[in-house]
């Protein structure tokens, strides 16, 4: 039992779960689940109780049980209580404050990071305004590798996205050579497959992968199909031309299974991706998708709110060290997240959450059409991000899905946030880029020639 | 203002691709143009059915037109609660109920037209639909409910809903669709046997993307009349009722509707 007394009111929240769900932000997604403050008050109050749980409540204090969840066996016994030192004595109040002291630089972040669980990230950053969480992020830095380099200082990535919507291999390549001419790719060229069959996957994969050696691209490729899909390949003879491993993950079992995944499968994925040893630079092989409300949606989310869901999706991404963690943060529609305002918190939330995590992440800066958002919010959102230092953005031609029917941020975007904060690409590509005369000495985009060899690719195609 | 010299490439895809730019920026033309795509987008989401026009060509089409609203109050609360769009208010549900066993509320299958996430999907594409479905529903020996129920604010389940209170065996909602960028206007149809509260959506049939530029009310319609059919053959829908109508229909009758590959 937790309270705060407000004047004559007092406050009580039955147990932990409930304590962080009244201290959320307002959101569509945790009124939607009853699991939401029923007043303004009410969730100052739980923020200030909060404020002065000990952080060690979090390691007692399983959210979800730990006889029926891996998510959580995963996070209590891969805690390193070493790691956790620094902070073991300090309440969720007193860790707002350590974060945003010079104690807490870059390195000690760094070294953090595995003595922190999801739970105390999320009670964190529930008593964070938007600049701590921006302030905060900036200073993690999350390095990772397979033939690009991700995360450095000074750097943005994207993942050029270059769906259509029945995967006609032309479309894409239009796509994706679009991209390319705009300094697009560099975390990953990453496919959303309209159809989910082994055969399409295979065939994705060998689109990508016959460009890249074309033209020598430093770049990882990817189909988003599900994981056993991209495992059925990766048992083929001979071996698909597969750099990353896909799968959308979420934060408790139950959502997982959901998902038709389990740790034991990603597990298996990752030594599949790994044994083909295609990572020249790094042996990052794997790239999740995550986002607030998918435990709420597949009914399992165990009574708590969907950020410290969200949070506990990290815990499952860290065990596989994946290249790329990406939140899609407005794609599940206002019943979870209304409006620009909350998908602009969210999605600082995410960001700063999984770096202190110590994940490498991105951001999905998108909204559908039925949630109270334009791009006015995505731009928004975007420039605080790139002050927050965030890994990769999506690349979508003109911001708009045809496929998935959303929409995102545009080569352009990224392009206007590279010129505003003078970030440039990951420095492999940046120098493919100039090479090919792309972007010149000194990081612009020049305007290619009809005579950029990119062009001759598809120019016999009919 | 610079101009992308592959230009040429957008012959092979419909994305927003060789835009040219601005500085770093999408130049002026396809910036409004985007915007307003969006707005069309968003109209659809946000402007209220208009049900009299829907009325009037119901009755035109011999059937009588029966308004119902929703458990959730507006706009607002129907997008952020999908669970309230799924029951009747107690207004409808006295209206339905005032229907049972009465001729007007009798029939094997109950149509229900929902507002859903685009009204302009369901102003533009319901009427011209039910005159393709009604007359081969007919054919097919279907007795269909001569009362036909106008929702706001309605997610697909509230279809079941109605069904149940009429002791219908199939109910049948035609509903906006979540419109995209470039697609606004486009109807769903869901079909569920013995429909009850609380039905999973993997016990229902769904025709998707009914639009001019889409899947034809033609070929919607020879599609509904196949899995209504099949549906109460066979006493289910959902996952175990496989569309099989292209190749099931052995006079040729999708060739006929569906536009030539």
């Amino acid at each position: 039992m937790y309270m705060h007394t407000v004047g004559i009111r007092r406050y009580r929240f039955a147990d932990l779960q409930t304590l962080l769900a009244r201290a959320s932000p307002e959101r569509s997604g945790d009124q939607l689940a009853g699991v939401a403050a029923s007043c303004a008050e009410e969730r100052a109050a739980a923020c200030l109780a909060l404020a002065e749980v000990p952080l060690r409540h979090f390691l007692e204090q399983p959210l979800v049980p730990y006889e029926v969840d891996e998510v959580t066996r995963l996070i209590l016994d891969s805690h390193d209580a070493a790691a956790f030192a620094p902070v073991a004595s300090l309440s969720v109040g007193e860790l707002r404050d350590w974060l945003l002291g010079p104690l807490a630089d870059t390195a000690a972040l760094a070294a953090l990071a595995p003595g922190l669980t999801p739970e105390m990230v999320a009670a964190v950053s529930k008593l964070m305004r938007n600049q701590d969480l921006i302030a905060v992020a900036r200073k993690c830095r999350v390095l990772t590798r397979f033939r690009t380099t991700i995360g450095l200082p000074g750097r943005l990535a994207t993942r050029l996205q270059p769906n259509h919507p029945t995967d006609d291999p032309r479309g894409i390549l239009a796509a994706v050579l679009d991209g390319l001419l705009q300094a697009s790719g560099d975390a990953v060229i990453g496919i959303n497959p309209a159809s989910d069959s082994p055969a399409a996957t295979r065939t994705l994969l060998g689109l990508l992968d016959d460009l890249r050696q074309a033209y020598q691209i430093p770049m990882q490729s990817c189909v988003l199909a599900h994981v056993t899909t991209q495992l059925r390949i990766l048992e083929q003879e001979p071996a698909a031309p597969l750099d990353l491993v896909f799968q959308s993950i979420a934060g408790t079992e139950a959502a997982n299974r959901g998902f038709g995944i389990s740790l034991a499968v990603l597990q298996e994925a990752l030594d599949a991706a790994r044994s083909l040893r295609r990572g020249t630079l790094g042996d990052n092989v794997m790239y999740f998708e995550t986002g607030q409300g998918s435990a709420l949606s597949a009914e399992a989310h165990h009574g708590l709110d969907q950020q410290t869901c969200e949070a506990r999706a990290y815990a499952v991404a860290r065990r596989f060290e994946p290249l790329l963690v990406n939140s899609v943060v407005g794609f599940i529609g206002p019943e979870y997240l209304y409006d620009g305002k909350q998908i602009m918190r969210a999605g600082l939330e995410d960001h700063c959450c999984g770096k202190l995590l110590g994940l490498p992440m991105g951001v999905d800066i998108c909204y559908t059409n039925h949630a109270e958002a334009d791009q006015n919010d995505m731009d928004t959102l975007l420039t605080l991000l790139g002050v927050a230092g965030v890994n990769f953005i999506m690349g979508v031609p003109g911001a708009d899905d045809i496929m998935l029917n959303y929409q995102s941020t545009s080569f352009h975007d990224a392009a206007y946030l590279r010129a505003v904060l003078g970030l440039r690409p990951a420095p492999e590509f940046e120098a493919w880029l100039q090479r090919l005369g792309i972007l010149s000495a000194d990081g612009c985009l020049t305007a290619p020639g009809p005579a950029s060899p990119l062009l001759g690719y598809l120019a016999e195609a009919p | 203002m610079n101009a992308d010299p592959w230009q040429s490439l957008r012959r092979f895809t419909t994305a927003r691709i060789a835009l040219g730019r601005a500085g770093h920026a999408v130049p002026v033309d396809e910036v409004l143009r985007f915007q307003l795509a969006h707005a069309q987008a968003r109209d659809a989401v946000l402007q209220p059915l208009d049900f009299a026009p829907l009325a009037a060509g119901l009755h035109a089409l011999g059937c009588n037109a029966v308004e119902l609203h929703s458990q959730a109050a507006d706009r607002a609360a129907y997008l952020k609660r999908p669970d309230h769009g799924r029951l009747l208010d107690a207004p409808s549900q006295a209206r339905v109920a005032a229907l049972r066993g009465t001729p007007a509320g009798s029939g094997e299958l109950v149509f229900v037209v929902g507002d859903g996430l685009s009204a302009i999907a369901v102003a533009g594409q319901t009427l011209p639909l039910l005159a393709e479905a009604l007359p081969r529903l007919a054919a097919a020996g279907i007795a269909v409910c001569p009362s036909v129920f106008l929702a706001r604010q309605a997610r697909v389940a509230l279809a079941d809903a109605v069904g149940e209170c009429l002791g219908a065996r199939l109910a049948v909602i035609l509903i906006g669709e979540r419109p995209g960028l470039s697609a606004p206007d486009s109807l769903g149809i869901y079909l569920t046997f013995a429909p009850q509260a609380g039905r999973q959506n993997a016990e229902r049939n769904c025709i998707s993307n009914v639009r001019t530029a889409g899947l034809s009310h033609a070929a919607a319609a020879v599609k509904l009349t196949w899995l209504a059919r099949e549906a109460l053959r066979l006493g289910l829908s959902g996952v175990e009722l496989k569309d099989c109508s292209d190749a099931a229909l052995p006079d040729g009758a999708m060739a006929a509707v569906l536009p030539a590959q």
